[in-house]
């Protein structure tokens, strides 16, 4: 999600019964509750049953041969190989990002945090762009990966280095405004009763931040596993080699395997289930830990 | 207070993470975004505005222009509307449907592209009924339209949301009581409150959209100059080998995105400003 819309774990409020002068009559409340609810149930409840609709048209049977293929095992192995290297290495730099960004004074600082948000405006298919221009056969370094036999574009380092673009920010945008929230008053705490540097950051700000990283790994690692544009790209589409899941899906559908593309699909509807229930359950320990230490 | 350059902070590490911060920023996205930039800079002026003037990627600029602005435009009038219902009134499962909200931020979006296709398709779930009417929406670009109000839902709602949350409910008391009806006092006085947000969700959505690609390249059918939105043009000239042509054409984008990012933090200072009053 890009720049800017307000996380709810900085943003979470107390909720008192609304006095009588806020209420809406019963008929709003009624009409307006029903027109939210079918404008939902058609944009995202429908979407979510067709997945499993479409997966599953042929029977049980069909939809789980589909992923005993080859080349959708190859899929899953790639996927999960590149969010466990995009994943870490991002919140590694959120981290420290944050720490720059929410301990210290420094000019500048609200120029870096617009960067820091910056891949969140570019469209996808521009962040798979930008990496052949530079990796690809008439590149920057174009000539020089193909003298050494080194292959970034239409090759799996691509596909890595394009997912790390379209998921930088999640994990800094979710600590900065959170470290800056709690200030340094523990840390300073820490240093006075003689803890290094080290001790300060894992026994005193790690604990205070845990839930605001974790979700931040969450949606990090939901947009590194679903990525398609930018990974689309990047990747040559050779199936069992450059393929991930969300790519596997579409080269399925042109072939007019509905049921193995909607099957492989789910797999990737059901991770987006999973993230929402997570995410869910992280802004609800995240308030519950607020509410207890204030 | 004394400047960052003379204060020493007790706290040690700034050096290292910011170092590490602005190196990887720099590898990560800077230097490559500077790439296309460079890139279009190599082109001579002449065939740079024949690159990005030629008919076929107007008619794509007005394509995904015009149905960002037209979704963007529907899901500030519903989002309003869940935003609200989701912030104020209580009903059963109400957990369940706001967290489902987010669901087109989680689902992938070559996932969401394949479910609304089936869906629109003439004889889809929905589709089977609106073709008959003279709607076919998949494969036209009322097919685009649909894809990019789903991406953009949860923006308007998001942003809404947290300032629906802090009204204060003296202010709809006293319009209450200085005799204001309950329209009024939403026209008169909440709604002047909403707008910044509203704004600011809207342009999220808008930007949001312009550079969307996986959930769109399925429903839209993807005919040059009727449904061919402009990420896909270029990948289509990258598929060409027409590097200059994808970048000039990217460099424009890039540029409409950055003056949105600018319009997005001003809205969101004037958002502020409007709450801290």
């Amino acid at each position: 999600m890009p720049a800017a819309v307000a996380s709810p774990l900085t943003t979470a409020g107390s909720r008192n019964p609304l006095p009588r002068a806020s209420r809406d009559a019963a008929w709003v409340r009624w009409t307006l509750t029903a027109v939210a609810l079918v404008f939902l149930a058609f944009f995202l409840a429908l979407p979510l049953a067709a997945v499993f609709a479409e997966g599953l048209r042929r029977g049980v049977a069909a939809y789980f041969a589909s992923f005993r293929d080859t080349d959708a095992l190859a899929a899953i192995r790639l996927t999960l190989l590149t969010a466990a290297i995009a994943v870490p290495a991002n919140a590694v730099f959120g981290v420290a990002a944050a720490w720059a960004i929410a301990k210290f004074p420094f000019r500048g600082k609200s120029l870096l945090i617009t960067l820091i948000d910056l891949p969140f405006a570019v469209s996808p298919v521009i962040a798979g762009l930008v990496y052949v221009l530079i990796f690809g056969a008439n590149g920057w370094f174009g000539s020089w990966l193909i003298d050494h036999d080194v292959r970034i574009i239409f090759a799996v380092p691509g596909i890595i280095i394009a997912t790390t673009f379209v998921t930088f920010p999640f994990v800094a945008r979710e600590l900065i405004p959170l470290m800056q929230a709690q200030g340094n008053d523990e840390e300073y705490a820490a240093a006075t009763l003689g803890a290094s540097g080290w001790q300060t950051f894992w026994r005193v700000t790690l604990p205070n931040i845990k839930w605001g990283l974790l979700y931040g790994i969450i949606l990090c690692n939901a947009r590194a596993m679903g990525e398609f544009g930018a990974v689309s790209v990047v990747s040559g589409h050779i199936r069992g080699e450059t393929d991930t899941l969300p790519l596997h899906v579409e080269i399925l559908y042109n072939e007019y395997n509905f049921v193995g593309s909607f099957a492989v699909a789910s797999l990737l509807t059901l991770l987006a289930l999973v993230t929402l229930v997570l995410k869910t359950i992280v802004e609800w320990r995240h308030a519950a830990s607020r509410s207890a230490s204030t | 207070m004394a400047t960052a350059r003379t204060r020493r902070s007790a706290l040690p590490g700034f050096g290292i993470t910011l170092g590490f911060t602005l190196a990887y920023l720099g590898l990560i996205v800077l230097i490559p975004l500077s790439a296309t930039f460079i890139r279009a800079a190599g082109m001579d002026w002449g065939s740079f505005w024949a690159a990005v003037t030629s008919p076929r990627v107007l008619a794509a600029y007005r394509l995904s222009f015009g149905a960002s602005l037209a979704a963007g435009a529907v899901n500030m009038v519903f989002g309003l509307i869940v935003a609200w219902v989701l912030t104020r009134y209580p009903f059963p499962g109400r957990r369940v449907v706001d967290a489902l909200v987010d669901l087109p931020f989680a689902l992938p979006t070559a996932v969401a592209g394949i479910a609304l296709t089936s869906i629109y398709a003439p004889n889809g779930w929905i589709g089977r009924w609106l073709a008959p009417l003279g709607f076919p929406v998949a494969f036209t670009r009322l097919g685009v339209f649909v894809a990019l109000t789903f991406i953009g839902l949860p923006f308007v709602v998001r942003t809404l949301q947290p300032v629906i949350q802090e009204l204060q409910p003296e202010m709809e008391e006293s319009a209450a009581s200085l005799g204001a009806t309950r329209w009024q006092t939403f026209r008169r006085v909440l709604l002047p409150e909403l707008v910044p947000p509203l704004l600011t969700g809207f342009a999220l959505a808008f930007a949001r959209a312009l550079g969307e690609y996986g959930s769109v390249v399925f429903i839209s059918g993807n005919m040059p100059m009727r449904t061919e939105i402009v990420p896909l043009l270029i990948i289509t000239k990258l598929e060409q080998y027409d590097y200059s042509g994808a970048t000039a054409i990217a460099v424009v984008m890039l540029v409409s995105s950055f003056l949105l990012l600018l319009l997005i933090n001003l809205l969101q200072k004037w958002s502020r400003r409007f709450q801290a009053v």
